[in-house]
């Protein structure tokens, strides 16, 4: 049991990096507390797997310090930290049998047999193999397989933390909720931090308290989910999270306010002295499609635009517009009406984000 | 790297025992990595070893040969070369036996191929059997065919051709190319021919431009195995030629004379059989850390 | 993989076919035929029935040259086998020295294989070979050509020398298809190197040690050119194999009848021995069957 925390943490592949972009991982700090469930959320190439590898030991990071408690960890190998983890494919020790599978971890470090049976008996239970533990492991689905190499980890109670590289990708659609389910019943019930890693918004959020985004190497924002969709901190979160992502605009200042494309926007005073004292030549206002009104009528700081496309989803209907020569999106529920070609849309602004440098500035109201 | 300043007497204990166990560590998994790379290293001296005295012997003259034992040339010379290289019978030996190896490894290749597909693609009359009884074409020793094959070539008027040993060579040659072909196809999911099918590509052209080019390492290897076993066959090549086909190994054999044995003459024989050995090899270098385990693992 | 039922496959066969069956069924045929007579001349021969059979079962020198074999075969792979998995786990995974070690090591396979048996006559050979004169100067009185024992050493050493890299070869691409996770997995369960070697590496040399030990068993059982340029058999008979028992026969003798009888059992020999084994390989597997292997 421990809190692992990364100190000034960078990892580089290439042994001379001379600039940011040969980092894999780019200098961060970061907390995971004890008894959490983290996500770790991120594309593919944004250096999440190197992260989880070098928690777990198999990596060495290039500078920085990985913490359990206090101690740091850099200099131990994988078998002496305490850390369990499941990999994206299922691994299993195909001569063994099961029961064998999660005795393994267990016997290697000689824990008495009398012990062995009983956690065993408890992980298989709990993991729904008590069926299959005389099975030979090869025969194995790839779910049940994979269930394997999650109890492996489970089985030793001396685990500090147990990670996961995308473990449900090999898993059939219908499967991976159960498993997901599971995960979590897992994590009440053992107390064990877990982290996640995953490019899927859905099983991050459904699995994770706290999810950590990761972006070009960097942790942009470690938040729960309803923050990550509420109030992005880099503009990659909002692009990434949602669905659609956020409609990001460019804006540029004027003499008396603030202007997009050709579109002079009207703003609340606040929002536009923030823009205003800020030197930086990339700043952009977001705004989720949820929190766009589309209105049929005129109203106040209301802009005219012309409607694209309208998708009918079921229960909500995305309506795509340009603004500015942006394209735009607004999510829409079915209820609410909408106009057929020209239709007028509301930034409400207790919606609209600033982001300056890509990164979200909170502004006084 | 940072490291965090110890500020109590117990964490400064706590460092400094894990920076003695980590010294202990790494002294160990150099002592590991070195123990490794000398067992290797004496596995290869003893692979070299007999290699490089077939050279050193090879530089020298007979009488420096009989005459003084030393572990290289006392006085260099290349006699011994010169004098295959101006003998016809001598160098007509690597000419005929590289004639049969590739006539031998094209025939075998070109038939093997269609029929490795129709084993790893379709169920038939007798397949199972048939592939049995392939394999135990691989199992038959050459000794056995010896008589029968000098025979059988003889009546038909190809004896002592370079086409009869490469015939011969396909008794064995061509069930192992079958057979390692057929596990390099199996790994190539059957979709591929499916889809190429539904594309409209007619079975000659989807096998030729599509599959071929899935399985290359496959053909490679297969193409690598088939020159080596035809290469350093000996006995049935011997038996089948006697002056116009004659392969370099059964001509070495008249360096033994009245006068005892041409040991110089020998030697540069020896190494020059090595040679397409060596250049085969470096081609397929990139394909047999993979292409070795047949497609079965 | 389910195959499709197609008998117009028998068309991508035939070629195949016509080939194979000109160089095996027609010769096989011949020695079945020799083998049932005594054929005197072009015009005289008599039918003999299994009298050649049971000749040959009988005769002395050829059991006791049948027995040399399996004792030669047993130990080379006995020697081969371990050797080359320990040369597969030992030899570097990238880099140049990667293709360096793999092309040295490769490099006695593409000998032919009287060269293969010069050079090591040239290597022991008392007088100017390396090895000769090393142990000599060590002050073992080693002699090939008058010491069985020498000779048998010595043999048995050239054939690991020859045919030890067919085994690492195949060992070291089968450990290379082992997926990186298997041993980060492991390093995480804690595992032993033994326990590595023993769950994840050996398993899935399986497929490949089938088929190196088989290829190695018919090889060593047919071996003919090495020793027969080494040691000429000698001395006495200590080194005679079945194939130059079988070639003395039937190209120094014309002894036809016989010869052809010996031939039939040599070869059903080997039919039994590798499918004894490879029934037992599959036996011994099936109670985890999966896709099939070898």
């Amino acid at each position: 049991m421990a809190q692992i925390t990364l100190k000034s943490l960078a990892h580089s592949y290439s042994p001379n990096p001379s600039g940011p972009e040969d980092y894999a991982i780019r200098e961060m700090e970061h907390v995971w507390h004890q008894g959490g469930a983290y996500a770790l959320l991120g594309p593919s190439g944004c250096g999440k797997s190197t992260l989880l590898n070098i928690i777990s030991g198999l990596l060495t990071p290039s500078d920085g310090q990985v913490l359990f408690d206090d101690r740091v960890m850099n200099e131990l190998p994988p078998e002496e930290r305490n850390i369990a983890q499941v990999f994206q494919f299922p691994v299993v020790y195909d001569t063994m049998t099961v029961y064998e599978n999660l005795a393994f971890p267990l016997r290697n470090v000689g824990t008495p047999a009398a012990k062995i049976r009983e956690r065993v008996a408890e992980v298989a239970d709990v993991l729904d193999l008590t069926s299959l533990l005389k099975r030979k492991a090869r025969n194995l689905t790839a779910d049940e397989k994979q269930k394997v190499s999650m109890g492996r980890g489970l089985v030793r109670d001396d685990v500090s933390a147990i990670l996961f590289d995308e473990p449900l990708t090999v898993i059939d659609p219908q499967l991976k909720w159960k498993l997901r389910r599971k995960l979590k019943e897992i994590h009440e019930r053992f107390n064990i931090t877990m982290i996640y890693v995953t490019h899927d918004q859905l099983e991050a959020s459904t699995f994770a308290d706290k999810i950590a985004v990761m972006y070009e190497g960097q942790v942009v924002q470690f938040g729960t989910p309803r923050e990550l969709f509420e109030t992005p901190a880099h503009t990659f979160v909002g692009y990434f999270i949602g669905s659609p992502g956020m409609n990001l605009m460019e804006v540029a200042r004027t003499e008396t306010g603030v202007r997009t494309g050709a579109v002079d926007l009207t703003l609340p005073p606040a929002l536009r002295d923030a823009i205003h004292r800020s030197r930086s030549r990339n700043v952009k206002l977001g705004i989720r499609p949820e929190f766009v009104e589309v209105l049929t009528e005129p109203g106040e700081a209301s802009y005219p635009v012309e409607i694209d496309n309208v998708q009918d989803l079921g229960t909500y209907r995305i309506v795509s517009f340009t603004f500015a020569g942006i394209p735009f999106r607004a999510r829409l529920g079915e209820d609410r009406p909408l106009p057929a070609r020209y239709a007028y849309v509301r930034f409400p602004e207790a919606w609209l984000n600033l982001y300056i440098d890509e990164f979200r500035v909170e502004v006084g109201q | 790297m940072t490291s965090s300043v110890p500020t109590t007497p117990e964490s400064v204990r706590q460092q400094a025992a894990e920076a003695a166990a980590l010294r202990r560590k790494r002294a160990r998994n150099v002592t590991t990595r070195w123990r490794r790379r000398t067992l290797l290293g004496l596995y290869l001296v003893f692979v070299i070893l007999p290699i490089y005295w077939l050279l050193n012997l090879s530089f020298q003259t007979n009488s420096e040969i009989l005459g003084s034992f030393s572990f290289w040339p006392q006085n260099f010379t290349v006699a011994n070369y010169a004098r295959i290289f101006t003998d016809a019978n001598w160098y007509m030996g690597y000419v005929n036996s590289l004639a049969y190896v590739l006539m031998n490894m094209l025939i075998s290749i070109s038939v093997a191929l269609p029929a490795a597909y129709a084993f790893s693609r379709f169920r038939f009359i007798g397949d199972k059997h048939l592939f049995f009884w392939l394999l135990t074409n691989l199992m038959a020793p050459p000794a056995v065919f010896l008589l029968p094959y000098f025979q059988l070539y003889y009546s038909v008027g190809l004896f002592d051709t370079h086409i009869a040993v490469a015939l011969a060579h396909c008794l064995f040659n061509i069930p192992l190319a079958i057979w390692i072909l057929e596990g390099f196809m199996s790994s190539v999911p059957k979709e591929v021919d499916e889809t190429a099918y539904i594309d409209g590509y007619s079975f000659p052209r989807f096998f030729v431009t599509i599959f071929l080019p899935m399985i290359r390492s496959g053909i490679g290897v297969t193409l690598f195995f088939l020159f080596m076993f035809s290469w350093v066959e000996l006995l049935l090549s011997r038996t089948l030629t006697a002056t116009n086909a004659q392969p370099i190994a059964s001509i070495m054999t008249r360096t033994s004379t009245a006068s005892g044995i041409d040991w110089g003459t020998l030697a540069a024989a020896g190494v020059l059989t090595i040679i397409p050995g060596i250049v085969v090899v470096y081609f397929v270098r990139n394909h047999i850390a993979k292409g070795f385990a047949l497609g079965r693992t | 993989m389910n195959k499709v039922y197609n008998n117009r496959a028998w068309f991508l066969i035939l070629p195949m076919l016509l080939l194979v069956a000109f160089s095996a069924i027609i010769p096989l045929m011949t020695v079945v035929n020799y083998s049932v007579q005594d054929v005197f001349d072009a015009n005289t021969r008599f039918f003999t029935g299994t009298e050649w059979f049971e000749v040959m079962l009988n005769d002395p020198a050829l059991q006791a040259a049948l027995l040399r074999q399996f004792a030669f075969s047993f130990t080379i792979l006995a020697i081969e086998v371990p050797l080359g998995i320990g040369i597969a786990l030992l030899m570097p995974k990238r880099g140049w020295q990667a293709s360096a070690v793999l092309i040295l090591i490769t490099l006695p396979l593409l000998i032919p294989w009287n060269v293969v048996g010069s050079i090591w006559q040239l290597f022991t050979r008392g007088d100017i070979g390396l090895m000769g004169v090393g142990i000599r100067e060590l002050g073992y009185a080693y002699n090939i050509t008058r010491n069985p024992a020498d000779a048998w050493a010595t043999i048995i050493l050239m054939d690991v020398w020859h045919w030890t890299p067919l085994i690492a070869l195949l060992c070291y691409s089968g450990l290379r298809s082992i997926p990186d996770a298997y041993y980060q997995a492991a390093r995480i369960d804690r595992a032993s190197k033994w326990a590595v070697f023993r769950y994840i590496q050996l398993p899935k040399l399986t497929n490949v040690l089938v088929i190196g030990v088989l290829l190695r068993f018919m090889h060593s059982f047919m071996i003919y050119a090495e020793p027969f340029v080494l040691t000429g058999g000698g001395p006495g008979s200590s080194t005679t194999f079945l194939s130059q028992s079988l070639t003395t026969m039937a190209i120094g003798q014309q002894d036809l009848g016989p010869s052809a009888a010996f031939s039939l059992i040599y070869f059903l020999i080997i039919l039994l021995v590798c499918w004894v084994f490879y029934t037992a390989i599959m036996n011994s597997q099936k109670d985890n069957t999966t896709q099939g292997g070898a």
